[in-house]
């Protein structure tokens, strides 16, 4: 439906759908990654400074662990994310839609170099609006794919009420649509919900609030079975 | 069928799949406790063996849902569930265990040979401009100028100076300190040599040739100012494991440089990433290298002994081995 969105055809013969993430929000994480690496660096620097070059020297190491391999860490062993990618709902996966391990995790990491030129990932964010996919160099080399984690949904549920039929039978499509305006509509303000509903008004036949009526087919299409009859 | 009556039907078998799924994420000690009750209560879990069987249904009735074109929420948490055994079930990790020794007893050395090719156009790219500089500042000292900074060039005169080359030891947080250093700077280098390949092989042939120069400039021009003894003294010990560890990180970018000048019969995509892969193996084993090589640097290097030939002995025998270890390492374990 959406074009950032990416498929995947499983062995199993379904596709799993899988939605991109674009370079802002890609950039946001980066920038929340770099501020929380330079709070550890600076820790590090508060640890280390009684310790005088003997520190300096852990700290040069624990700068170059926390550029290279914290981030490959992360995304090998640590859900596929690194903290900012995690704050963003982001995770990184193989192009098959599977977790990646450590090799696919240092090659991203390592290219980091290649994208970050000519200055500021320049050459990443071309890299990236050059293909459908929003792949940086790292992720052609690594074989990746940053995408939305799929999150835990707030269940949402269609309200329940008496079930009517529609007007006229609705094809699969407009089904859909009818569900997903029924699972949405208790988010909307009331007005918002009322002005979506008339949208669909050669279903509705006057006798009733819109929203009531569509939430009534709702339920018929899904089967909801005995009219519910308030209690008197 | 009617949604509710599909969601009614399945829906406890949804539920123990999400169960399992999310067991997988616990700690191992979590998972062996809940194992013990669950063995216990049969009835409760999905044990392993069933899954693969509960994840073909799970597939089929996703299709179904989207294909009656069941309300978002519903279709939206199969799919999630469809998703997380898909990653649980093919996305399953090799035991890594004692595979990093492998790889340095055979794994390694046999990629290098296998990719003799890229590693002799690396070396030659490297090792080429390093002894043209040497041998052409012998006979045109004044070039040095031409190619290093008045500063750098009296900066490194002053940090070879006999004056400050004391015999014995330096102190030992100061190795420590330049052992951080050379990780934090060297092993960049290296990273950054690799990386560059991806622009078609353009970035790697920079800082080949850049490093090339670079060094052979520094080492010509102070042996021609006379410090000769006191900076190869220096370099000797770790010059085999740096420089073969640059020529290697070469190769490994220029890997990525050929899978896009010559996928052959793929596509650039698939052979950037096929060829990845080769070009990581390349690249650590270039960075353990790296590393070795700044322990040498950082603990042996600064050693100033009153006659430097055990220095040299040390350096001719790493070199020795750097090229024994990569040229017959796991040869006669060949599979």
């Amino acid at each position: 439906m959406l074009d950032t969105e990416h498929c995947i055809a499983t062995p199993e013969g379904v596709e799993l759908r899988l939605r991109l993430a674009g370079p802002v929000p890609r950039a946001l994480a980066w920038l929340i990654d770099l501020l929380w690496r330079g709070a550890a660096l600076f820790a590090l620097v508060l640890v280390l400074l009684p310790f005088q070059r003997f520190g300096i020297g852990l700290f040069l190491i624990g700068w170059f662990m926390l550029e290279w391999l914290v981030p490959a860490w992360c995304e090998a062993e640590w859900g596929g994310a690194t903290p900012g990618k995690k704050a963003l709902g982001l995770v990184v996966v193989r192009d098959d839609g599977a977790p990646i391990g450590w090799g696919p995790a240092l090659t991203r990491n390592l290219l980091r170099f290649a994208d970050f030129l000519p200055l500021l990932y320049l050459g990443g964010l071309v890299a990236m609006l050059w293909n459908r996919q929003f792949k940086r160099l790292g992720d052609y080399v690594a074989g990746t794919l940053v995408v939305y984690a799929e999150h835990e949904a707030p269940s949402r549920r269609i309200p329940a009420a008496d079930p009517k039929p529609p007007l006229r039978p609705l094809s699969l499509d407009e089904a859909r649509v009818v569900l997903d305006f029924a699972e949405r509509a208790p988010e909307l303000g009331s007005a918002r919900a009322e002005e979506l509903a008339y949208l669909a008004e050669p279903l509705l036949d006057g006798t009733d609030a819109a929203v009531e009526q569509l939430n009534a087919v709702a339920n018929h299409l899904i089967g909801t079975q005995t009219p519910r009859h308030a209690s008197a | 069928m009617r949604q509710l009556e599909f969601e009614r039907r399945y829906d406890s078998e949804w539920d123990r799949f999400e169960v399992w799924l999310k067991r997988r994420q616990l700690s191992r000690r979590a998972r062996r406790a809940l194992a013990k009750r669950l063995s216990e209560h049969p009835q409760h879990g999905l044990a392993d063996a069933d899954v693969p069987q509960a994840y073909r249904a799970l597939c089929a009735q996703l299709a179904l849902a989207r294909q009656r074109r069941y309300a978002p929420a519903l279709v939206a948490r199969l799919q999630r569930l469809v998703l997380g055994g898909h990653h649980t079930l093919y996305g399953a990790k090799a035991a890594r265990s004692l595979r990093l020794l492998e790889y340095l007893r055979f794994g390694f050395p046999r990629l290098v040979r296998a990719e003799w090719r890229v590693v002799a156009l690396s070396t030659l790219l490297f090792f080429g401009p390093l002894l043209g500089l040497l041998i052409a500042l012998h006979w045109f000292p004044d070039f040095a100028a031409t190619v290093l900074a008045p500063e750098q060039l009296s900066e490194m005169q002053q940090m070879y100076d006999p004056a400050n080359h004391r015999l014995g030891r330096r102190a030992a947080d100061t190795d420590t300190m330049m052992f951080g250093f050379y990780i934090w700077n060297n092993v960049r280098i290296g990273f950054q040599t690799f990386a560059g390949g991806v622009l078609f092989g353009l970035g790697s042939l920079f800082f080949l040739i850049y490093n090339g120069v670079h060094i052979g400039a520094v080492l010509g021009h102070l042996t021609q100012v006379g410090l000769g003894p006191q900076i190869w003294s220096f370099v000797a010990g770790h010059s085999a494991l740096e420089l073969v560890a640059i020529a290697i990180s070469g190769a490994a970018g220029l890997k990525l440089g050929a899978a896009l000048l010559m996928p052959g019969r793929r596509s650039r995509r698939h052979a950037l990433v096929e060829e990845g892969r080769t070009a990581l193996a390349l690249m650590g084993g270039a960075a353990l290298m790296f590393v070795a090589a700044a322990a040498v640097e950082a603990f042996w290097s600064p050693l100033v002994l009153a006659d430097a030939r055990p220095k040299y002995a040390v350096g001719l025998v790493a070199w020795f081995l750097v090229l024994a270890y990569l040229g017959l390492a796991g040869r006669r374990n060949a599979a």
